[in-house]
């Protein structure tokens, strides 16, 4: 996983990241709404995928249920903004401290008698299940009627984070930047060296000094709260909340997508997952529809999905990244030698 | 008063012997190959479907029903084993679900397609009958369903102790590495356990369709109450899926009649973190996942 991101040099990393998302904001200033709403969409779950990437690629827990920390931010916002005009700046900072809250809970009450691996990745969709039910039944947030905000109005107002479509394009693609360049931070840190070293073994870790227990409970906390951020946006941007669309197994889904697709455990591999799979669910989606057969955008994308995981099983980024490497070789050979040495 | 209790808790016990069924099929092939079978509810709409056809259009009686829905999902689960999951067994689990999803949304994308969105009703004549047994009054479809589902997880017990498939299959579940070097057939016995698993499935669909009207949709929250009755009992444990099941059955007929609707679909999971703070590996889990 980490072979990838080491055979290129650094300044040529944050150089073309950089490129990368110069290219999408003159995207994002050129093109039509519907492209514009598209790739809002694919940012922020680019910024969402980074937090479950954090988990799983890099702090080794797997989560099939990140709708819960998505629908807590999403909510926090939510209710403070309609119903007592608060800014979503404290919302989302709100939501993050509570998701980061129920986050360590679950992983506190899943790791402290070693129950780990798909034991906590079942007891992370049952407590997003659990969630997405009692929301539904609660009348405060709505219950299954949802929350709706006010139509924006055309006015573009930071404080309040409210604004036109294009405005959240640039909140999603500021976002996507910052999820992408706090995983490449973070995984370079102290934390991040921790993290990978109870991933790979977790009793070696722990021989050498590392308290695993705590770390887990830390990058679960972290993951949970950078989630939310994401939810809360998400809320603003589709106007309006229900339990069952934001909270609801689809969202789960959806988020895990884009870093498996892509590459776990690189920086780029949710951006090109998320670019990869989500305008390929819409496009099937209205292709079922103007068929009339609704069942269509759920095979075609299901059998994507199998494919996919069966033929490029580290993900695209990384085949990309192999190719480019295929074309330079003959130049430098500098992959070729960097992968002996680590082999 | 008691009565109604009484009543209650009897058709809760009765319910949950199928639901038994289904973590069953679920837990048995995590037990063997583990993997989480993420379309495990695919198999149980599957079942419900072939229920609606042989009983509501072809007049069967509901035993045959759920023998053709055996065969028939036997057969599916065994050609998807081959075909498909075989090549994700030994892959980490964050793939391993990718690949369930896809089936998942495969599956529910065809019966969408074939079947359509709105609800088929499966009721009969047999929905409605009642049998009185002293101050019990019960569904004679409940009935019907939790006997044959509970001979089928007695018959499946004793295949597993005594038949000599049933030693592979625990020897492979006890211990890869060393099956193969006694030389078990282990693609063979995964093959069979995940058509066995299927079957529990579909099998359990079938006997409930008197009960649920057949739907696409059905497929989430059949996949969502399996992995929750499993974990209760201990994942991988049959004895586990089988008390988890009466467990949640339970729970479930006893929040329906004490709490709204939607706190009786809450109560599993809540159940269930109850479960995990004080278990947390279930009733009968193992203790290495």
């Amino acid at each position: 996983m980490q072979r990838t991101s080491d055979q290129v040099s650094d300044a040529k990393r944050w150089g073309a990241g950089a490129l990368v998302f110069a290219a999408l904001a003159v995207v994002g200033g050129m093109s039509n709404a519907y492209v514009i709403s598209l790739l809002t969409i694919v940012l922020l779950f680019t910024f969402m995928g980074q937090s479950w990437n954090l988990m799983l690629g890099i702090g080794g827990q797997l989560s099939i249920g990140h709708a819960l920390f998505i629908g807590i931010g999403a909510y926090a916002v939510a209710i403070l903004n309609i119903k007592y005009g608060v800014t979503p700046w404290i919302g989302l900072l709100l939501g993050a401290v509570i998701a980061g809250f129920v986050g360590a809970v679950l992983a506190w009450l899943s790791f402290r008698f070693e129950v780990r691996g798909i034991y906590f990745a079942l007891l992370t969709i049952a407590a997003a299940e659990f969630a997405r039910i009692m929301f539904g039944g609660w009348d405060y947030v709505g219950g299954m009627q949802g929350l709706f905000y006010q139509a924006p109005g055309g006015t573009m107002d930071l404080g309040m984070l409210r604004g036109d479509a294009r405005f959240y394009y640039f909140v999603a693609l500021a976002l996507a930047a910052i999820g992408i360049a706090g995983t490449e931070l973070i995984s370079r840190s102290y934390w991040g060296y921790v993290w990978r070293a109870m991933r790979d073994d977790d009793e070696a870790a722990r021989a050498l000094g590392v308290r695993t227990f705590r770390h887990k409970v830390l990058v679960v906390s972290i993951s949970a709260a950078t989630a939310a951020i994401g939810g809360g946006v998400l809320g603003l941007v589709q106007g309006a909340i229900f339990p069952d669309s934001i909270m609801g197994m689809a969202i789960s889904v959806d988020v895990l997508i884009g870093p498996v697709v892509g590459g776990l455990g690189t920086a780029f591999g949710p951006l090109v997952g998320s670019m990869a799979a989500i305008p390929l669910h819409h496009a099937m989606g209205a292709l079922g529809d103007s068929l009339g057969l609704p069942g269509l955008n759920s095979v075609a994308y299901g059998a994507v999905l199998i494919l996919v995981v069966w033929f490029l099983p580290d993900g695209i980024w990384p085949a990309i990244v192999r190719l480019y490497g295929a074309i330079q070789l003959p130049a430098r050979g500098r992959i070729s030698q960097l992968r002996k040495v680590e082999e | 008063m008691l009565s109604l209790w009484l009543n209650v808790i009897a058709s809760g016990v009765l319910i949950g012997l199928v639901y038994g069924l289904v973590a069953l099929g679920l837990t048995i092939i995590f037990g063997v190959m583990r993997v989480v079978n993420f379309a495990h509810g695919e198999m149980v709409v599957f079942g419900i479907y072939i229920g609606y056809w042989t009983v509501r259009i072809w007049d069967v009686p509901i035993f045959l029903a759920a023998a053709i829905a055996a065969v028939v999902m036997f057969v599916f689960g065994y050609l998807l084993e081959t075909l498909v999951v075989k090549r994700f067994v030994n892959r980490p689990h964050h793939y391993q679900f990718i690949v369930f999803i896809g089936l998942s949304l495969l599956f529910s994308g065809v019966l969408l397609m074939s079947f359509g969105p709105d609800p088929r009703p499966t009721a009969s004549q047999l929905s409605f009958q009642t049998v009185s047994v002293g101050p019990l009054t019960l569904d004679w479809a409940r009935i019907q369903a939790a006997a044959t589902a509970g001979l089928l997880i007695a018959a499946l017990g004793a295949y597993l102790k005594y038949s000599a498939f049933g030693r592979s299959l625990r020897g492979a579940a006890n211990n890869r590495l060393g099956g193969l070097v006694v030389g078990l057939n282990i693609p063979r016995v995964y093959a069979v356990t995940f058509g066995i698993g299927t079957a529990c499935a579909g099998v359990a669909g079938a006997l409930i369709s008197p009960l649920f009207d057949a739907q696409p949709y059905l497929a989430v929250d059949f996949t969502l109450l399996a992995f929750v009755t499993v974990i209760v009992g201990g994942l991988g444990s049959f004895g586990g899926a089988l008390l988890g099941g009466l467990t949640i059955g339970v729970a479930e007929a006893i929040a329906a009649l004490m709490f709204t609707p939607s706190m009786k679909t809450a109560l599993p999971y809540a159940l269930l973190i109850i479960i995990l703070i004080f278990r947390p590996r279930g009733f009968f889990g193992a203790k290495d996942i």
